[in-house]
């Protein structure tokens, strides 16, 4: 007779666990590890992975200008860009959630905001060219107004261009999460901070912004991760002009140089890694998940 | 840290919705230092009613009037009330003393002093010993205590409350209720609470306000109230009482006799314009009822309907028996026990209820 055994709770447990795990083992911690192992690695013009131990990939991270500058340019244009999304996406969220009476037009709004992510990321990219370019529309527009008389250079190739793009991809990053907080505010509890005496400005600060703490955590590290590892839109609207780590690596890259692109992307990772803690230190995401 | 008690005035006092009118021109005075309440059916107004006087709500039309300044149009925190919300409305990422400081940091209040008021409203809530929790780490009982101290700090003359304890267990329910009543009288300001529960505004209130349908059936004491309903609305809604509908039948020596389906009833009516055949409905107390088995047309009484039993219910000290009379519903009738039990009765029996006169109040027709 067979006798029938039971399987223990944590064993169920683990296994439901199970596949979630190993795609994250297969597909992050994997590769994570192999990019460390090969940052180690040594390399020839013909050779291009030599396994090895060595530390001179970091010591050329380190010890050249160009990355310092490009590290540089790349949290600047991150914390720009974080800046100006956060305060577009807090406007927005605060509207959806607050001004917008009830639940439908909400979601209509919300599903407004959203269009521009039913194409593809390049592709919204690209269309800000013959809108910004040397003859494009804002330039003919701007002279056949008689506002300047030669087309104007800085609309497109430039920072402002990457930052428009940065704006334009990512403010939605901010909108979701700081909306899903705004959403969850009891609505009496804007009543009571009213009934208490305080202003539109006071209400804002002492009730709404607090209590959206963790959706603003949510959409930094979005829109920080994000811009710290992009190439692409650099490259599009940057026209080539523009330092970026994210582009850097590509050209290590395309060169087939694996190993230092490998050492620059551990930094990189480090360094966002290091963003996102300090984040999370001052902001307990907790609540929210 | 009590205000100066005002008596607040409404007049004709209006609430629209686009085209529904959930507060329709009511005239109400509260005098200072009254526990009020206002008591209804969900959907008749008491809410909007007191969102209205605490500023959350615009008037449609009509007045508030608080002592000597018309405040229907000024914003809620100048208003001299305040309100405690039905969920209480604690803000969750504040501790309960910054909660309670949270109007007074809001004026500019430094610090200190606004820490000292904030410690004396939690020490009148007994709630000194949980100043540094959040909400989140209080139970029910002990938020409403923390949501009191903060809608008092502002030192109001009128404190709202919103269905106050109605997301309590009923065993807490009543101890706060009991606590709600000293700090109104050691407070001496007026306390508007708005309640669904007859038996929570019968203990409470000074003043007992029954709406209906945006309209005010009734204000008056509770004893008033309970002894004297002015409409059968009011009979229905408080409990306790019998709705009795027939025809005039005669009227003499002020005195209205009707006809009921299964008997005869009569009230007194001083100065009411009655004609024979006019509909009337009088309210009778279940507990001044008298029951008595089988079907005997007392004849020596003016009030006198049978009918046939159709449910009994044991309820400790007293006995409900609901009688089928061929009235709306069936006539309640509370017998104390001891008197049950000298003359017991069983369901499906026939009986007989009769009440003196002056039991039978005539009530108001409903649109009246």
């Amino acid at each position: 007779m067979a006798t029938v055994r039971k399987t223990p709770a944590n064993v169920i447990a683990y296994l439901q666990a199970f596949p979630m795990a190993a795609i994250f083992f297969i597909f992050f911690i994997l590769p994570i590890c192999m990019v460390v192992v090969v940052s180690f690695f040594d390399y020839q013009t013909y050779d291009i992975l030599i396994p090895d131990f060595v530390f001179f990939n970091y010591v050329d991270v380190f010890s050249s200008e160009t990355t310092y500058r490009t590290y540089w340019a790349t949290v600047r244009f991150c914390v720009i860009t974080w800046a100006i999304t956060l305060v577009l996406g807090f406007t927005i969220a605060h509207f959806l959630a607050f001004y917008l009476k009830t639940v439908p037009t909400q979601l209509v709004c919300f599903l407004i905001c959203t269009i521009p992510f039913w194409t593809s990321n390049v592709i919204r990219m690209i269309s800000w060219i013959p809108f910004l370019g040397r003859n494009g529309l804002i330039n003919q527009a701007l002279m056949s107004l008689g506002i300047v008389d030669a087309p104007q250079e800085w609309l497109l190739y430039s920072e402002f261009a990457v930052m428009l793009g940065y704006v334009h991809l990512y403010t939605l990053f901010m909108i979701v999460p700081i909306f899903n907080s705004m959403a969850r505010i009891d609505k009496s509890l804007i009543e009571a901070a009213k009934d208490q005496g305080a202003s539109s400005l006071q209400i804002l600060t002492n009730v709404v912004i607090p209590l959206t703490k963790p959706g603003i955590a949510i959409g930094s590290i979005f829109v920080l991760a994000i811009v710290m590892g992009d190439f692409v839109t650099v490259s599009v609207l940057g026209g080539g002009q523009i330092p970026s780590i994210g582009k850097s690596i590509q050209t290590e890259l395309s060169y087939l140089q694996f190993p230092p692109a490998a050492a620059n992307a551990v930094v990189l990772l480090g360094i966002t890694i290091l963003m996102i803690v300090a984040l999370i230190r001052i902001v307990d995401i907790r609540k929210e998940l | 840290m009590t205000a100066q008690a005002e008596p607040l005035e409404l007049v004709k006092l209006t609430k629209r919705y686009g085209d529904t009118v959930a507060v329709d021109a009511i005239d109400l005075r509260v005098p200072a230092g009254t526990y009020c309440c206002l008591l209804g059916p969900s959907g008749c107004g008491k809410s909007s009613t007191l969102r209205m006087i605490a500023g959350h709500e615009t008037v449609s039309d009509g007045d508030l009037v608080l002592g000597a300044h018309n405040i229907s149009d000024i914003p809620p925190a100048k208003r001299k009330t305040s309100m405690m919300f039905q969920n209480y409305a604690l803000f969750p990422h504040l501790s309960s003393r910054d909660n309670v400081a949270f109007s007074l940091k809001m004026r500019g209040i430094d610090a200190p002093t606004r820490y000292e008021r904030a410690d004396a409203a939690l020490a009148l809530v007994q709630m000194e010993g949980f100043a540094k929790r959040r909400p989140n780490q209080l139970s029910g009982g002990q938020q409403q205590r923390i949501a009191l101290a903060r809608a008092l700090v502002t030192e109001p003359s009128i404190l709202l409350l919103d269905e106050p304890l109605s997301a309590l267990d009923p065993f807490l329910r009543i101890r706060m209720r009991a606590e709600l009543k000293r700090l109104q009288q050691d407070l001496g300001i007026t306390f508007i609470h708005v309640t669904h529960s007859q038996e929570e505004a019968m203990a409470l209130s000074d003043l007992v306000v029954v709406m209906n349908d945006g309209r005010i059936e009734q204000a008056g004491t509770a004893r008033e109230v309970f002894s004297r309903p002015r409409t059968p609305f009011v009979a229905r809604f408080i409990g306790g009482h019998n709705v009795v509908d027939g025809r005039v039948d005669r009227i003499e020596n002020g005195l209205i006799h009707f006809a009921v389906p299964t008997g005869r009833a009569a009230a007194r009516a001083p100065d009411a314009a009655l004609s024979t055949g006019d509909p009337v409905s009088i309210a009778v107390r279940a507990d001044q009822i008298t029951l008595a088995q089988g079907n005997q047309a007392a004849n020596d009484n003016a009030n006198s309907l049978s009918g046939k039993i159709s449910s009994i219910q044991y309820q400790g000290s007293f006995v409900e028996v609901r009688v089928d009379a061929g009235q709306a519903e069936p006539i309640l009738v509370t017998v104390p026990d001891s008197r049950f039990d000298a003359a017991p009765v069983a369901e499906g029996e026939d009986a007989t209820l009769t009440w003196p006169i002056e039991d039978g109040h005539l009530l108001a027709s409903a649109s009246a």
